[in-house]
């Protein structure tokens, strides 16, 4: 099993005559993801390789019964986008557009919390969320997964995700769903929502948990960790050396006085039980024993 | 973007906060003039992006127009923690009765907008939530719903402040919080926030971070992006559109993303060396953007090793080598570059490089060996 996507999944891309919605989203459809429809108001009733396109994600839902949105328009609409995805009647929206201004972030968050508790939101900022051999949503290369489990991953960075996944498929170490919750301050989906599906979900026995500087994020997973995960769970943090006050990319990134260092979420994740890499490479080993010994 | 104190209450003052009457200048001269417009006595501040500047000398009370030059000379040009001042703010001496502090900021874990009141205001306030956090009146604003004056009021009320100040803290808190959402800042935060003699409540100092990302509906905030302190490597970075923040080692560091880059310089530092800085080249980098940033980083003379780390997803080897060959033929690469490429089209970028390979370009297995070669290089070289 997976968690929030599987191959029944269909998806409405909105952006998709964009030049990164058309590419990522043919990336996705060759994949095997069920690529449904497009949105673009001026566009609608001409089509992106054979992939039809609506003026709204409610018309396209109605026309193709998709169940998930990905959004790749530019910033300043995307919380636009984001309502519209929810109106339109989609239960998971993945918002992969980076630098939304955050008071939108913050507005759309508790917006569809309040209007629309049914709908789960993945990111904005983030690379979106794959079940290998199933759907992949948004911009992982799906070649460097391997399907199957016993590991889900949840992640705050692009990159290091990818990493993850290739050192496990290099171990010949399956996945089961690896999700991306992205970096910016306050992402739709968080650590604990993923690790509390994965707790869930059979196929999941282990998870990989990559988090970095900035926030709590990685204290409150390691709360929910100690209280509530029967599944192992292997840990990697990124920004051990990042100097306070500076920024490393991400909003999110950022530490300030004592707070979101390295080395304080380490140690959390470390009192809550899980094992915990000192690099991407160490994680990966670590995974290995775990699934070993599962 | 962190603003200055005098383009703080230039925000503010905008969005109809109270604040001292003052003027901004660049030299004593400048200072002068706006000195003579006012009634003495004044007060003459450093602007710079730091704190301590009480400390330091940077914020004079003056009675005499004499003193007015005397301490702007002085303080122009005073370096404050490595900050050099440039400007001045001259404003009015305002009469304080009390003092308090006041900000709004998000709180990522409630996602929700976070307000902060207490009545112990002008020193650090993680001081005070050190000693005493029940002086610290909070609240939690929802987005949706926005400060209530009902709300303000009782959030007031919980931070006991002088009841003489209670009518002029509602009306300020309510502008605040109004300023912080229609101007999308990251933070807005007085200390002190005072009551006069008057009765007045008044911000006499503003600390002001807006959201970058909101630039685009907010066109006066490129002025205040120009003026951001930035090293010379960094002006360089950005200016080709690079994620770039300048470390004190002296192994330069290029990775794709800005996770990937973090845990690199963390690797580095790791296997004992020390990088000389981040450098996030971004997703589906293409071989232009590669060299752009092997310029900048062999630009950086505390530099003596190279560590290229890519992890192509979207971005693809054969781009990276291309650009790594292009930056070689078009300058004189005077570090040794070791380079670490797994991820879409990887065998074909190390294919690429292959006739390359030589003692000043080196090709990895994995990022662990690479830190290791790229430390113990630069290593050899300092």
């Amino acid at each position: 099993m997976s968690i929030f996507v599987d191959e029944n999944t269909k998806v409405v891309y909105q952006g998709l005559t964009g030049s990164q919605g058309r590419f990522y989203g043919l990336l996705n459809r060759d994949y095997g993801t069920q690529v449904v429809a497009g949105t673009n108001p001026k566009k609608a009733g001409t089509d992106v390789d054979g992939v039809p396109i609506y003026a709204s994600v409610g018309e396209a839902v109605e026309a193709t019964g998709a169940t998930a949105s990905c959004v790749f328009i530019p910033a300043p609409g995307v919380k636009g986008a984001v309502i519209e995805a929810a109106e339109g009647g989609v239960e998971f929206i993945v918002v992969i557009t980076e630098g939304v201004p955050a008071h939108d972030e913050a507005w759309f968050f508790n917006k569809l919390q309040r209007d629309f508790p049914q709908v789960r939101m993945l990111g904005p900022n983030c690379p979106g969320i794959i079940s290998p051999g199933k759907c992949n949503i948004g911009i992982t290369a799906g070649h460097i997964a391997k399907a199957g489990g016993p590991v889900g991953i949840v992640s705050r960075s692009g990159t290091l995700t990818y990493q993850a996944l290739y050192e496990l498929k290099q171990k010949d170490i399956g996945c089961t769903t690896c999700v991306g919750i992205g970096g910016d301050p306050v992402p739709g989906t968080n650590f604990i929502d993923c690790l509390e599906a994965f707790e869930a979900d059979p196929e999941t026995q282990a998870v990989m948990m990559i988090g970095e500087i900035g926030g709590s994020a990685e204290e409150e997973a390691a709360e929910f960790i100690s209280t509530s995960m029967t599944k192992p769970v292997v840990a990697y943090i990124a920004g051990v050396t990042a100097p306070a006050g500076k920024k490393m990319g991400h909003a999110g990134a950022i530490v300030t006085g004592n707070k979101g260092t390295a080395q304080a979420k380490m140690q959390a994740l470390a009192q809550a039980g899980a094992k915990v890499g000192q690099n991407p490479t160490e994680a990966g080993e670590l995974m290995v024993e775990v699934v070993a010994s599962l | 973007m962190d603003l200055l104190e005098y383009q703080g209450k230039e925000f503010f003052a905008a969005h109809d906060i109270a604040v001292p009457p003052g003027g901004f200048a660049k030299s004593v001269e400048e200072a002068v003039g706006v000195a003579e417009a006012m009634e003495l006595p004044v007060v003459v501040k450093a602007q710079v992006h730091t704190g301590g500047r009480g400390k330091a000398g940077g914020v004079k009370l003056v009675r005499t127009m004499e003193e007015v030059r005397q301490h702007a000379q002085n303080i122009l040009g005073l370096d404050i923690k490595g900050h050099i001042v440039e400007c001045l703010l001259v404003e009015a001496a305002s009469d304080i009765a009390e003092e308090y502090y006041t900000s709004f900021t998000l709180d990522r874990s409630e996602r929700k907008h976070l307000g902060m009141l207490s009545a112990q205001g002008g020193v650090e306030i993680e001081e005070v939530a050190e000693r005493d956090p029940e002086a610290i009146a909070k609240i939690w604003v929802d987005p949706l719903e926005g400060l209530t004056e009902p709300q303000c009021r009782d959030w007031v009320a919980a931070a006991k402040l002088n009841p003489a100040a209670t009518e002029g803290a509602v009306s300020i808190l309510l502008k605040l919080y109004e300023a912080y959402v229609a101007g999308d800042a990251d933070l807005v935060e007085i200390n002190p926030l005072i009551l006069t003699g008057n009765g007045e409540v008044i911000a006499l100092d503003a600390k002001v971070t807006l959201d970058g990302n909101a630039v685009f509906r907010h066109k006066n905030y490129a002025a205040y992006d120009a003026s951001q302190p930035r090293d010379e490597r960094e002006q360089a970075a950005n200016s080709k559109g690079l994620q770039y923040v300048g470390l004190s080692g002296n192994v330069g560091v290029i990775a794709n993303g800005a996770g990937l880059a973090m845990s690199t310089v963390d690797v580095v530092n790791q296997v004992g060396g020390a990088a000389a800085n981040f450098l996030d080249i971004g997703g589906g980098a293409n071989a232009d953007v590669m060299a752009s940033a092997l310029d900048v980083i062999n630009n950086d003379p505390a530099v003596s090793a190279i560590f290229i780390n890519i992890f192509g997803g979207i971005t693809r080897g054969e781009e990276i080598a291309k650009g790594v060959i292009e930056a070689m033929d078009r300058v004189d690469i005077a570090s040794p570059i070791v380079i670490r490429l797994d991820g879409t089209n990887a065998q074909q970028g190390r294919d690429m490089l292959q006739p390359y390979l030589s003692d000043k370009l080196m090709l990895s297995p994995n990022m662990l060996d690479a830190a290791h070669r790229a430390t113990a290089l630069a290593g050899q070289a300092a």
